[in-house]
């Protein structure tokens, strides 16, 4: 039968055609994301990585929102220069909770991996809102509308999903997802349970503001925790090797 | 061996034609140049946002964040996606000499549905209601819409060719077809998510981290290897041989060309990724695939530029055929520039900066864009049943206002994008950083200035097209009612 085997043969049956082609397209794909799924080594073993509190996962959301992703990378790449201005090259733990992931493509403006820290909260909502204020020259948008109230009616909801992903939320963060969101915002609330639940959280009036928990709030919580879940002084080179 | 279409061709013309579908095909014609003219205005708009950020105009629906989505979906996939659906659905009724499956209705649904599709994916964008992903930023609901819609449209076109008259499927319908099943598969797989509830607009991508960028990149660069390539290159093997009258070039190197491409392309995605937190084999592999496309990529290119062989002259009569060949001469042009990319080393210094932007639009610009053109302008004028375009001078003026904008837009992006990644490393005699971030941004300043005028350039153009297209539908001299029979190339000339 392989003897009469033509290209004329595929040329005459759509259906063999399809199928062909199918089958040529499928290869790649499979040969290059199955294994991240199975080899154990792809996530580095270090220690540190949490699951978001429900206001920093807010915030995230607000990022995704925006586009921030367009403009700014959260991926620090192992060079010279990029750890000096940046800091530890990212790791695949680092980001073994995001979904989606926001690494981003493009600089336009700088990495922001591990921007947690670097600045105020002060500093951030005003960049935030007039980024030409502090830094002239900059090209960003303004965004002063993320002072508005925070919808999060629905933030267990949020947490259950995440859940049914595979983030190890559990049923106590669930239970306490709004409280929490709260807490981390208003420093007048008690957060001992809040600071139980999420190792290294930082409550704060984020915004300025402690009476209303704003977009702008959650936005800046995400955006200070970012990069300092793994403590790299504790970290030994054995648990940064991937296959 | 080469009897592919010869033996189609034979005799045909003296059976008479079927009852093809062409209404939504006009439909599709006019909307393609409508959604292009506006994927390339908000592309001048964020532009100029870059090099002038007053203009994001501190409203939230008008930033850059929201608008570039924007930009990027209105040109791939409304322009280029309505361009591939009006030309897939005409080309594989008259090479397959058989009425459109599903007829008149289907043709009108898939137009509209589509244009439901792009409508609601471009609000949401504005909006904020986006997964975050390039390219890939429907939320679900959009996505799971497209998923139906997209299946009708593979089988109506699978139901065509089944019925087709014509022993052979033409080459053409091989590109589209490998398109239509391979972006199904893709855009599957990238847009697994679970909403947050079944009211709720949100959802979380499946996949975390590491797994979800290789499945993005998996999507996203195969978004431009068969939305942008292979659906396009399905275009190039028709309307090129159709301008030039003459049949492609070699029928064999149609073959090697078509498998091996679809093959390596898969492979490529990971080249987005290098340096990143993917684990080092798959970024090799990635690199390794997108280095070996070269070749299928240049095979193509050859098998449609030297489809003029013993035509050549026509490039100086015909502005529609320039069009066609500049796009494949574009097309050799980045998919040359994009496996040089693709290598670790030169990725270090082009990731992250502009040269990226560039390499796309000479890409999305020089070849999507002119091979569309082309099409076009060879469509329009049959469609409508004219004699030819209303002007050729303005083709010609349209011509050159698109390549003197994307020469513009190119060389900008790639004089912005190296001097930025080399300031970015760059170092002072003490060993400090020389340059902070902010002095690098000041430094694209002219760059985004020269870009933008590209850009405006290339759209000035396009309402040229606008406006001949305009005249050749409601002022141009009919054809003679029996159009003459194509003249038959010796062989591989798609069948009308």
């Amino acid at each position: 039968m392989l003897k009469n085997f033509t290209h004329g043969t595929i040329e005459r049956n759509v259906i063999l055609l399809a199928v062909l082609s199918l089958i040529t397209v499928s290869i790649g794909g499979l040969a290059q994301i199955v294994p991240l799924f199975t080899v154990e080594s792809t996530i580095e073993r270090v220690q540190g990585v949490r699951p978001y509190t429900p206001l920093e996962l807010m915030g995230r959301n607000i990022y995704v929102r925006e586009g921030c992703y367009v403009c700014h990378s959260q991926m620090v790449r192992p060079f010279r220069d990029e750890a000096e201005r940046y800091g530890h090259y990212s790791l695949a733990a680092e980001s073994m909770y995001d979904h989606p992931f926001q690494w981003g493509s493009k600089r336009t403006g700088p990495d922001l991996a591990r921007v947690g820290g670097r600045y105020s909260d002060d500093w951030h909502a005003a960049h935030l809102r007039d980024p030409r204020a502090l830094v002239p020259g900059s090209v960003m948008p303004p965004y002063a509308f993320l002072d508005r109230p925070l919808d999060y009616r629905n933030i267990e909801q949020h947490l259950r999903a995440l859940r049914a992903l595979g983030v190890p939320y559990t049923d106590e963060m669930v239970a306490n997802a709004r409280a929490d969101l709260e807490a981390q915002a208003r420093p007048d609330r008690d957060a001992a349970g809040f600071q139980s639940r999420y190792a290294r959280a930082r409550q704060a009036a984020f915004d300025g503001n402690p009476a209303v928990v704003t977009e702008m709030d959650a936005l800046v919580a995400y955006l200070q925790m970012l990069g300092t879940l793994v403590d790299f002084r504790d970290v030994t080179p054995a648990q940064l090797r991937q296959q | 061996m080469a009897t592919a279409a010869a033996a189609a061709h034979g005799g045909a013309a003296d059976r008479p034609m079927p009852d093809y579908v062409e209404g939504p095909i006009r439909a599709f014609a006019v909307i393609t140049l409508f959604w292009g003219i506006v994927g390339f205005l908000v592309g001048v708009v964020i532009a100029a946002q870059l090099a002038w950020p007053l203009l994001n105009l501190d409203l939230e629906w008008t930033t850059f964040g929201r608008l570039r989505p924007l930009h990027t979906s209105a040109v791939i996939f409304a322009f280029g996606g309505n361009a591939l659906l009006g030309t897939s659905l005409y080309i594989v009724q008259r090479t397959c000499r058989a009425r459109l499956f599903g007829g008149e209705e289907m043709g009108w649904f898939l137009f509209w549905g589509y244009q439901f599709f792009i409508v609601s994916a471009a609000l949401g964008y504005v909006l904020g209601v986006t997964q975050g992903k390039e390219y890939a930023e429907p939320e679900w609901f959009v996505d799971l819409f497209l998923t139906v819609l997209w299946v009708i449209y593979l089988v109506a076109y699978v139901g065509t060719i089944m019925k087709r008259e014509e022993p052979h499927i033409y080459v053409a319908n091989w590109f589209f077809l490998a398109f239509i099943i391979t972006v199904a598969m893709l855009h599957i797989g990238n847009n697994i998510s679970l909403p947050v509830s079944i009211g709720s607009t949100w959802s979380y991508a499946a996949p975390p981290g590491v797994q979800g960028a290789m499945i993005q990149w998996w999507y996203g660069h195969n978004a431009v290897g068969f939305f942008l390539t292979a659906g396009f290159l399905g275009m190039m093997y028709y309307f090129i041989p159709k301008q030039a009258e003459r049949p492609v070039y070699s029928y064999r190197l149609s073959i090697v060309h078509f498998w091996s491409l679809i093959f390596l392309y898969i492979w490529a995605g990971p080249h987005h990724l290098h340096y990143t937190a993917l684990p080092d084999w798959a970024q090799t592999l990635g690199m390794v695939f997108s280095v070996m496309l070269w070749m299928p990529s240049w095979g193509g290119m050859i098998n449609g530029i030297m489809t003029l062989s013993g035509a050549w002259d026509k490039l100086r009569t015909n502005p529609g055929l320039r069009f066609s060949v500049t796009a494949v001469a574009f097309y050799g042009m980045s998919t040359f520039e994009g496996p040089v990319m693709s290598i670790r080393a030169v990725n270090g210094l082009s990731h992250y900066t502009d040269w990226t932007i560039g390499h796309v639009h000479s890409g999305a610009l020089g070849w999507n864009g002119l091979v569309t053109f082309g099409a076009l302008y060879w469509l329009i004028p049959t469609l409508w049943g004219r004699r030819g375009m209303w002007s050729t001078k303005l083709m010609s003026w349209h011509f050159w206002l698109a390549t003197i904008g994307i020469v513009l837009y190119i060389t900008a992006m790639w004089v912005s994008g190296i001097m930025q990644g080399l300031m970015w490393r760059a170092y002072d005699e003490l060993g400090f950083l020389q340059y902070s971030f902010i002095e690098t941004v000041a430094a694209m300043h002219p760059y985004y200035v020269i870009r933008m005028l590209g850009g405006v350039l290339y759209l000035a153009g396009a309402c040229l097209m606008a406006w001949n297209v305009w005249k050749t539908i409601t002022e141009s001299e009919a054809e003679e009612p029996v159009r003459a029979a194509a003249p038959a190339g010796a062989r591989a000339v798609p069948a009308e």
